[in-house]
């Protein structure tokens, strides 16, 4: 079995999964059912400035049948008295020193107010402070949360402070609602920070009740932009962690990230481990299924990584950051084409609407007597499965016209009928930088890149 | 699914005036299901549960819902209100002509009113499409007989076109001694729908037959408090016509099946019916319907206990044939790919037409359909040269 235990930015924990600062890690009473549960860690529900919450909290994007692909909440950091808060954690890390105790902190923005949260934090014994740069609604409108978030200098400032004042690892969780978040990134690094954590959830409107016309979740009739966050956050997530991964500054600090946006089993722990995290936090799955879900996300990964021969997170972490890269260094002599299993087809022909209208026309309906024909073109009056299902044209990929884009691959509803297959190349390996630097006016003249094109062959209908 | 079940209505009136019946009776399985293509490793789309919900979404003045064309003038008489006639009237009607709709029976909708168990299609759902057809502009007249009622040369006379819909007849005759003991099964069925006050059901139900008809009566038998019900047939489970489906569904009714059985004799003590003599048979070479001619066991007499007999054995050929000395094909009207009969201007589709394979109402809605297109065209075309 892999070993699963964690060292970021010196806390330990036996696992990499902490329940991320929300309302699973809301009270002592729910963080020991949550490490009873076995879960590694915890970062505490934001403490810091007063505050009061509203009814209707959260909405829920559902589709395709399946409830929450993402939730949106206007829910403020936590509502009970500070002091309940600070005792319950020094509470909880006495009775659980194995687990990562974190404490999400958010004040106004003041250098006295962090130092004060700062010293309240490491008199509980808590193992590092989280300082919540990313609250996008509500905190924000009082100059806390994503509005440090979005201003490199002012996460660059607080975290000085904090840092001033602090002796434990000082984790800066980071905002997705920015451009370019490695320039967040690059001030908290500079700043001195221990580590980093994101995303915090995403600007959004959840939808609009078409009965009442009111923006969902309704307060009272008024709604809001809400933060965004479960599975349909998960691949602007990855992005985001791995481009900190491949950012020549934060990549050479060294600092930890704690990722998470949208894990929800240990498929997706694996893929942000890949990518450079260290730690992984985790809320809407849990908020959705409950803290059982530690059990298969733990075991989940460790049969995988047993299976791909890692004895150790660290020795798989970051392994997928190398094949990241940029267009320009894409080999453009590769070729793929899709290719039908006529077997497995069930000709349902998406492949054949998706390829016709909206990608590059190199599909055909073929008839049992080999002809092509078009869709629909069956006889009104034939009656019966047996009939309908012996005239049913086959979809055929016409490979010679086929550009390798995929979308057939993506709408298939049958898994494994359509595979990518690759050929062998009809040029030498070549990429865009490399005729840039090589054949520039190849790049800069449509002449020169059709005559380039017809020495190689390239024929694009 | 987009929730836009007015559209959904609106797309299956415009194939189909007569969807709400057909998501109920239609058997799915062999049809749309049947040929839905997640059916080859997924269980398939309930197409006729989906076309339910959207139908049963729909509520009153359909007219506007579909585009009616102006009034060409021209007159359609259909004999026979049920799917073939309703569904041919509905499209007449929504090109423009002027329909009257001719049925024998007190209601209209066929065997959709009359026929087919309540549990399948209630009386209700039934009326509500032939409500839904005369809001489209037809006029329908019951109880009046083509032949009794009215003569047929004036109906030619006073319509540009005729499309006859008039169905099979009665079940016919066992021929068998005691026979008069036996209950009509389209009869059972319709008193179980119209007049359940006057149908009681026996104790030990015998249904002769096999077809869906006879599914039926078992049904009906077993639902309203038979506490033993036997479907008796000549052959075996591989040749009935009841559907597979429907084979699963009476067996989990707890009805017991006898096949290779013919019965020979009703016995009865004068008044009441107390069982049935009956041979056991063994199957041959092919019949006309190509299934294997069942051949009577000699000496293999016994006797089934009963108290109720049922036939559903099928229906005589329709009785139009030899009133209008039409073509036949195997006793049934013969059309040509247009649904034209012999007679010219003399249409016919439903099961009167269907001499061979399976019948089902959404054949006949699609008879109805193309034969109205058949007629519209040879109208306007009639139009175009005078």
């Amino acid at each position: 079995m892999a070993d699963l235990s964690t060292t970021f930015a010196g806390i330990r924990s036996p696992n990499p999964f902490w329940l991320a600062s929300a309302p699973p890690a809301n009270s002592g009473a729910q963080i020991e059912k949550a490490f009873e549960a076995g879960w590694g860690g915890v970062v505490w529900k934001t403490i810091g400035a007063p505050v009061l919450n509203v009814s209707n909290r959260y909405g829920a994007w559902h589709y395709g049948g399946r409830k929450m692909l993402a939730i949106n909440n206007v829910e403020l950091i936590s509502d009970r008295p500070l002091e309940t808060n600070l005792r319950e954690i020094a509470e909880v890390k006495r009775r659980w020193p194995d687990r990562a105790v974190i404490v999400s902190a958010m004040v106004e923005s003041t250098p006295e107010a962090w130092t004060t949260i700062v010293r309240q934090i490491e008199d509980t014994g808590a193992d590092g402070i989280e300082l919540n740069y990313g609250c996008p609604h509500g905190m924000s409108e009082r100059g806390m949360g994503a509005a440090v978030g979005q201003v490199p200098e002012y996460c660059a400032q607080i975290t000085e402070w904090v840092k001033r004042a602090a002796c434990i690892p000082i984790i800066v969780k980071l905002t997705p609602n920015i451009t370019n978040i490695v320039e967040p990134a690059r001030a908290a690094v500079s700043a001195g920070a221990d580590a980093l954590s994101l995303i915090n959830t995403l600007n959004s409107i959840v939808g609009v009740d078409l009965n009442t016309l009111e923006i969902v979740p309704s307060i009272a009739g008024l709604g809001g932009h809400g933060g965004y966050a479960g599975p349909a956050v998960k691949p602007i997530a990855l992005n985001m962690v791995s481009a900190l991964g491949t950012d020549e500054v934060v990549a050479r600090s060294g600092l930890p990230i704690s990722g998470m946006g949208g894990i929800s089993d240990w498929r997706d722990a694996a893929e942000f481990l890949l990518l450079g995290a260290t730690s992984l936090q985790v809320c809407t799955a849990v908020m959705h299924y409950g803290y059982r879900i530690i059990e298969d996300l733990c075991d989940g990964l460790s049969n995988w990584m047993d299976s791909k021969g890692f004895t150790t997170v660290a020795e798989m972490r970051g392994k997928s950051l190398p094949r990241i890269s940029e267009f320009k260094n894409f080999d453009l002599s590769f070729r793929a084409v899709a290719r039908i299993d006529p077997v497995q087809c069930i000709r349902c022909n998406l492949c054949y609407v998706a390829c016709n209208d909206t990608a590059h026309q190199c599909i055909d309906l073929i008839a049992p007597d080999g002809r092509a024909v078009e869709p629909y073109s069956y006889d009104v009056r034939s009656n019966g499965k047996h009939e309908a299902i012996a005239t049913r044209p086959q979809p055929v990929v016409r490979e010679e016209d086929c550009v390798g884009c995929r979308l057939c691959y993506n709408v298939c509803p049958v898994d494994g009928c359509i595979g990518m297959v690759e050929l062998p190349p009809t040029q030498k390996p070549v990429t865009w930088d490399e005729l840039t630097r090589t054949r520039p006016e190849v790049t800069e003249d449509w002449q020169a890149m059709e005559a380039y094109r017809k020495d190689l062959g390239i024929e694009i209908h | 699914m987009t929730e836009n079940l007015t559209g959904s209505a609106r797309t299956i009136l415009e194939s189909n005036l007569l969807g709400a019946t057909c998501a109920r009776v239609c058997p799915v399985q062999e049809l749309c299901e049947g040929a839905c293509v997640l059916g080859k490793d997924h269980k398939p789309i309930m197409i006729g549960r989906l076309q339910r919900y959207a139908m049963d979404h729909l509520h009153g003045d359909i007219a506007r819902m579909l585009r009616i064309a102006p009034s060409t003038g021209k007159k359609v008489a259909i004999i026979g209100a049920g799917a073939a006639g309703l569904s041919c009237a509905g499209e007449l009607a929504k090109a423009g002509h002027s329909v009257t709709l001719f049925e024998r029976r007190p209601m209209p909708g066929g065997l959709s009113t009359y026929g087919i168990i309540a549990l399948r299609e209630p009386v209700d759902v039934a009326l509500a499409e032939v409500e839904m057809i005369r809001q489209l502009g037809v006029q329908i007249e019951t109880g009046i007989q083509v032949g009794r009622d009215i003569a047929f040369n004036e109906l030619q006379a006073r319509f540009d076109a005729v499309f006859l819909s008039a169905g099979l007849g009665a079940t016919p005759s066992l021929n068998i001694p005691g026979q008069e003991y036996v209950l009509d099964g389209l009869d059972y069925i319709e008193r179980s729908k119209i007049d359940r006050q006057s149908l009681s059901i026996g104790r030990q139900v015998a249904v002769i037959g096999a077809g869906n008809t006879a599914i039926d009566c078992a049904t009906v038998a077993a639902r309203l408090g038979a506490e033993r019900v036997t479907i008796i047939y000549r052959r075996t489970q591989t040749e009935m016509t009841a559907y597979p489906h429907e084979y699963e569904f009476i067996r989990k009714e707890g009805v017991d099946f006898r096949f290779l059985t013919q019965p020979v004799r009703i016995l009865h003590d004068g008044a009441n019916v107390i069982g049935i003599e009956c041979l056991r048979m063994s199957l041959s070479e092919p019949d006309e319907t190509l299934r294997p001619r069942p051949r009577p066991i000699a000496g293999s007499e016994f006797t089934i206990a009963a108290d109720q007999v049922v036939k559903a054995i099928g229906q005589q050929k329709p009785s139009l044939i030899a009133l209008l000395a039409l073509d036949s094909v195997r006793g049934y009207v013969k059309v040509n790919s247009e649904f034209e009969t012999s007679l010219a201007g003399v249409y016919a589709g439903g099961d009167c037409i269907r001499s061979s394979g399976s019948a089902s109402t959404v054949m006949a809605v699609q008879d109805g359909k193309l034969a109205a297109r058949a007629i519209h065209q040879r109208l306007m075309a009639r139009e175009e040269r005078s």
